[in-house]
């Protein structure tokens, strides 16, 4: 299991990205193929008065976090569902694993979730002797590949149809095809077999409805309503910032996320789950738990990161970021990649985690512009390279330098000193290499256009 | 009309000749030109750095320098443009005396296309140009301050010259000011990226409003070996003044 506190080595991470051509172009194709998506669908939306309406009801729940948490437990306990809450991963994975071992249960389908990817679930339960399956076709690919979701809504999103192929081949023993119909009648005939003699399953949710005490899933292959209503047992982990107040509220969301994420007007299965199976229903768990994920959350909202938690995870800024676009999700080293994944990483893990992750960003604001929900992305993101230069987390070289720039730049006579001194000394300088950013900047000239112009 | 120019350290120190090209494009609409003292850079480096006491520093400085001065500040840059109208009274948010000085400031400052479309209409006299000519629309210029049209419009104006759209025009070139020292590969991999798509235009000019992005590219299209020029707004407008 790897909880490392140590910081992301992302410089690292991105080079090596950067020389795999595979994932270039299979990065290159779907976020190109999203973007396009995404502007047809939201042409036809009255897209800003959504944004505000949904970023304010969004900022209203989390600043009524707590009520909305008692809201909702109150009413899904009373819709028959069993209620736990979990101050932090370490007992939200002891819950899970639990109430899984009270039942006897040893393997289990999971429906995708990135709470559960954010509590290390997989990993801690394997080490409990619980084997989970994979059920979204996506997180079936890496999962057999022994990665971590790329997207937080496109998980193998850097993988190409021919690496699935070959991977499909050597771990499932089929025979290689990188037709996508022929590889996913492979997962499909095996995944099957495993909804129905799964005894559990797992999902995640991307709301939850405090009037209701419902979960509510968003998902484009059925096996999210497949993992929850066909085994008798449903274990629904989400994160607490998940609750709209009521069922009135979801249509904006229905309208928003799958446009966002996707380009999709609606996504192909919207599952709303209320409770247990009652008497006379023949679908549905016959016993359901909800795990309510805290992870610092109910104190950071009420802090000045607060607007990070409307986040609706759409993934749309991920699409949106230039960095994002050509490193790929791994690069980020952290559950959660893309400009949300920086905040949130940041946020969850610590500064010291995520010190290096805060460079990639170019603050070109597209994260901004695209997210339905307003998070003020780059606001946050500048505001988190405050913090980590407070915490003396950047490299001395960079203090040093930039306390030399406060110095010299409300002194005139000083600053056209370094000017002339940039001059001078510029071929010394441009030694460092080509890689550095000096060699790629022209030398200062010996005559400035203050000495031209006066 | 009088006017407090900022050359922006960029344009001192490595662009002078874009700085005198907006000089003589303003000087030919009969705009008059103050350069006050002492004016260093808006601190832009050190605001996205994070660095809050060094680009507040910054902030003092400029606002000082033009504190005493009357008239629009023209600023040819998006992105120092929107240090001074966007960040600066944010920074001081919590002194009310030098946030009112900073609004003020905000409320005079102009960013060059800005103002060469809405005071002095210069698209509607249209200057001369040559060959195809293509622009880069950098991101704090199109985002943050909400420029879009206006230096398409100046370049569209052009009598002899042919604008191109560039394909994902505002997608960020790379530059991101202390991103290209810390993320150089994935700074030149957005660079060469931004060249990709301006190749593909068959333009044999690319412009933009940021000599920032304009530094990045520029290097980006020498790797190439390509003779796309790379030119401020400024000088390819003031091209035509010949």
């Amino acid at each position: 299991m790897n909880h490392s506190t140590s910081s992301i080595p992302f410089r690292e991470n991105a080079v090596k990205a950067l020389s795999n051509s595979a994932l270039r172009g299979a990065m290159r194709n779907a976020t190109e193929t999203f973007a396009i998506k995404r502007a047809d669908a939201v042409a036809a939306l009255p897209l800003e008065e959504l944004r505000e309406e949904a970023s304010e009801l969004r900022l209203h729940v989390l600043n009524n976090l707590s009520e909305y948490v008692d809201r909702f437990e109150m009413n899904a306990v009373r819709a028959g569902a069993k209620v736990h809450r979990a101050k932090d991963s370490e007992a939200a994975r002891g819950i899970i694993a639990s109430i899984l071992q009270d039942h006897g249960i040893g393997r289990v389908v999971k429906s995708k979730s990135m709470v559960s990817e954010e509590i290390h679930l997989n990993d801690y339960l394997q080490e409990v002797g619980i084997t989970v399956v994979e059920t979204d076709l996506g997180e079936y690919i890496i999962q057999i590949a022994g990665e971590g979701p790329s997207h937080i809504i496109v998980p193998a999103i850097h993988k190409d149809r021919r690496q699935v192929g070959q991977l499909f081949a050597e771990k499932l023993g089929c025979e290689y095809s990188d037709d996508p119909a022929v590889l996913t009648g492979v997962a499909k005939k095996i995944l099957r077999e495993e909804f129905l003699s799964a005894k559990a399953g797992i999902s995640g949710a991307n709301f939850a409805v405090a009037e209701s005490g419902s979960i509510v899933l968003f998902t484009n292959e059925g096996n999210g309503r497949m993992c929850t209503s066909l085994p008798p047992l449903h274990i629904a982990v989400l994160s607490i910032e998940k609750i709209i107040p009521s069922l009135a509220d979801l249509p904006k969301f229905i309208r928003l996320l799958p446009r966002s994420a996707t380009g999709q007007t609606i996504t192909s299965y919207l599952s709303v789950l209320t409770g247990s199976r009652k008497p006379g229903e023949s679908t549905g768990a016959q016993e359901m738990h909800i795990v309510l994920l805290d992870n610092g959350r109910s104190e950071l909202v009420s802090g000045e990161y607060r607007e990070m938690f409307k986040c609706i995870r759409c993934g749309a800024c991920l699409n949106a970021c230039p960095v994002y676009r050509v490193v790929g999700g791994h690069a980020y080293g952290s559950t959660y990649p893309g400009p949300m994944g920086i905040v949130l990483t940041a946020l969850l893990e610590g500064m010291e985690r995520a010190k290096s992750l805060l460079d990639a960003t170019t603050l070109c604001g597209a994260c901004g512009d695209v997210c339905p929900v307003k998070v003020p992305l780059p606001r946050l993101l500048r505001l988190l390279r405050e913090r980590r230069v407070e915490q003396g987390l950047t490299p001395r070289l960079e203090q040093n330098a930039m306390a030399g720039f406060g110095r010299v730049v409300e002194k005139p006579f000083l600053f056209h000193l370094g000017q002339i001194a940039g001059h001078v000394f510029w071929p010394a300088v441009k030694k460092f290499g080509p890689g550095d950013a000096v060699g790629r900047m022209p030398r200062p000239v010996s005559r400035t256009f203050r000495e031209r112009f006066a | 009309m009088r006017i407090q120019l900022f050359g922006t350290c960029l344009i001192d120190t490595m662009f002078p000749e874009t700085g005198e090209a907006t000089v003589r494009l303003l000087r030919h609409f009969g705009v008059e030109i103050g350069y006050p003292d002492g004016q260093t850079c808006c601190g832009k480096p050190a605001d996205s750095g994070g660095y809050s006491r060094e680009s507040k520093k910054a902030a003092e400085h400029f606002i000082s320098v033009f504190d005493r001065t009357e008239g629009p500040i023209i600023i040819p840059s998006g992105s120092c443009a929107s240090m001074v109208k966007n960040h600066y009274p944010e920074l001081f948010k919590d002194d009310e005396r030098m946030r009112q000085k900073a609004e003020a400031i905000a409320g005079r400052t102009h960013e060059l296309s800005q103002f060469l479309v809405h005071v002095l209409k210069v698209h509607e006299a249209g200057l001369s140009g040559t060959g195809r000519i293509t622009y880069h629309a950098s991101c704090q210029l199109t985002r943050e301050l909400g420029v879009l049209e206006e230096p398409m419009l100046l370049l569209q104006s052009l009598n002899g010259a042919e604008f191109v759209d560039l394909p994902h025009s505002d997608r960020c070139c790379g530059f991101g000011g202390i991103f290209m020292a810390k993320l150089p590969e994935v700074s030149m991999a957005l660079a060469d990226e931004k060249v990709d798509t301006i190749l593909s235009t068959g333009a044999d000019t690319v412009t933009g409003c940021d000599h920032g992005c304009l530094m990045n590219i520029a290097d980006a299209v020498k790797r190439r070996g390509s003779a796309v020029r790379v030119k401020h707004i400024a000088a390819v407008l003031a091209e035509g003044l010949k």
